[in-house]
């Protein structure tokens, strides 16, 4: 196909697209003016059901857990599958020294960066239902203070801290601890998922009830994936290929 | 619409354009973390702090290292043909 075809082409179907675009947004409420029922009632009950002072946390680990619980398996199950074709397509040994050559500066930074990046995913972690944050995205924070470790400061001490087999370790128990903390609901003689500890003062470190605790398995499994998919591609450069 | 959220708009749409424009691949991977830095503006100044932090570990964490890596890694079995 000609570069000209190619341009008439996109011109128009770009200019179709557009069109059906604008006419789509012009469409929108305005910004601030929400019209969902789900979104409303939420916002007039949840506090007083879940003690959780962020309506977004109480509806991914409280009134849409299950749905959490998925995408925590779609996780689980992804990083599972890069592992397995990964690790079956290379040799053991690993040349680390390959990464170790690095720019003083950016060691100097590294250094400073993998604890306050560590100590803020754990905070994000911890406050997620009381302020913005969560497992899910603390859990990367965290996952990224490790990784940062081995990029910008040394790899040897990276593969010390986090080795694999704790990586999976670490995976598999935020994962099957999700299913635990749910399991305990039906325990406790309420529906699966459904909190069974104190919801607590609003407002307070120790609120929220299960959520707190789901966060909190959710974060570790979060960061377990992290690592360990970080883990799969660093051994994939760094390993002797066959 | 306030004035900043005008501003997060117009960076998101340039962002987005550099990344196509940027040609070399390395460049192009760095001009996407900071494309994905926009969209957290964007997120933040329209009120969902809880996207912007999503966005920030997905396109400023996550998406830069599997990036670079899978880059180096064709990088590295193009050299060896």
């Amino acid at each position: 196909m000609s570069l000209r075809t190619r341009t008439g082409l996109f011109l128009a179907s770009g200019s179709v697209l557009a069109g059906l675009l604008g006419w789509a947004f012009a469409g929108l409420p305005a910004f601030g003016h929400y019209h969902g029922v789900y979104g409303r009632a939420l916002d007039r009950v949840s506090l007083g059901q879940t003690h959780a002072m962020s309506t977004i946390a109480s509806v991914t680990f409280d009134y849409r857990g299950f749905d959490t619980l998925g995408e925590e398996f779609i996780l689980f199950a992804s990083v599972l599958g890069v592992s397995l074709l990964l690790r079956e397509m290379r040799e053991r040994d690993v040349d680390a020294k390959r990464l170790t050559e690095r720019f003083e500066p950016i060691r100097a930074t590294g250094r400073i960066g993998v604890p306050v990046l560590f100590l803020l995913g754990l905070f994000v972690i911890a406050h997620g239902y009381l302020s913005p944050g969560g497992g899910f995205q603390g859990g990367v924070v965290v996952a990224a203070a490790i990784v940062l470790l081995a990029i910008a400061v040394d790899y040897r001490a990276y593969s010390g801290l986090a080795p694999k087999s704790a990586a999976d370790l670490v995976e598999g128990v935020g994962a099957g601890g999700y299913v635990a903390i749910g399991l305990g609901g039906l325990v406790a003689g309420a529906t699966f998922l459904e909190s069974f500890v104190s919801r607590g003062t609003i407002g307070e470190l120790a609120s929220s009830g299960t959520i707190a605790l789901l966060s909190w398995s959710a974060g570790i499994e979060v960061a377990g994936a992290t690592v360990v998919l970080a883990s799969e591609f660093f051994e994939e450069l760094l390993a002797r290929r066959r | 619409m306030i004035p900043l959220q005008a501003v997060a708009l117009a960076l998101v749409a340039l962002g987005g354009l550099a990344v196509v424009v940027a040609r070399d691949i390395v460049r192009q991977a760095l001009v996407n973390g900071f494309f994905g830095l926009s969209l957290v503006v964007l997120f933040l100044v329209f009120q969902a702090p809880d996207v912007a932090l999503s966005a920030i570990t997905v396109s400023s964490a996550a998406a830069p290292l599997v990036l670079t890596i899978a880059i180096l890694a064709v990088r590295r079995r193009e050299g060896r043909r």
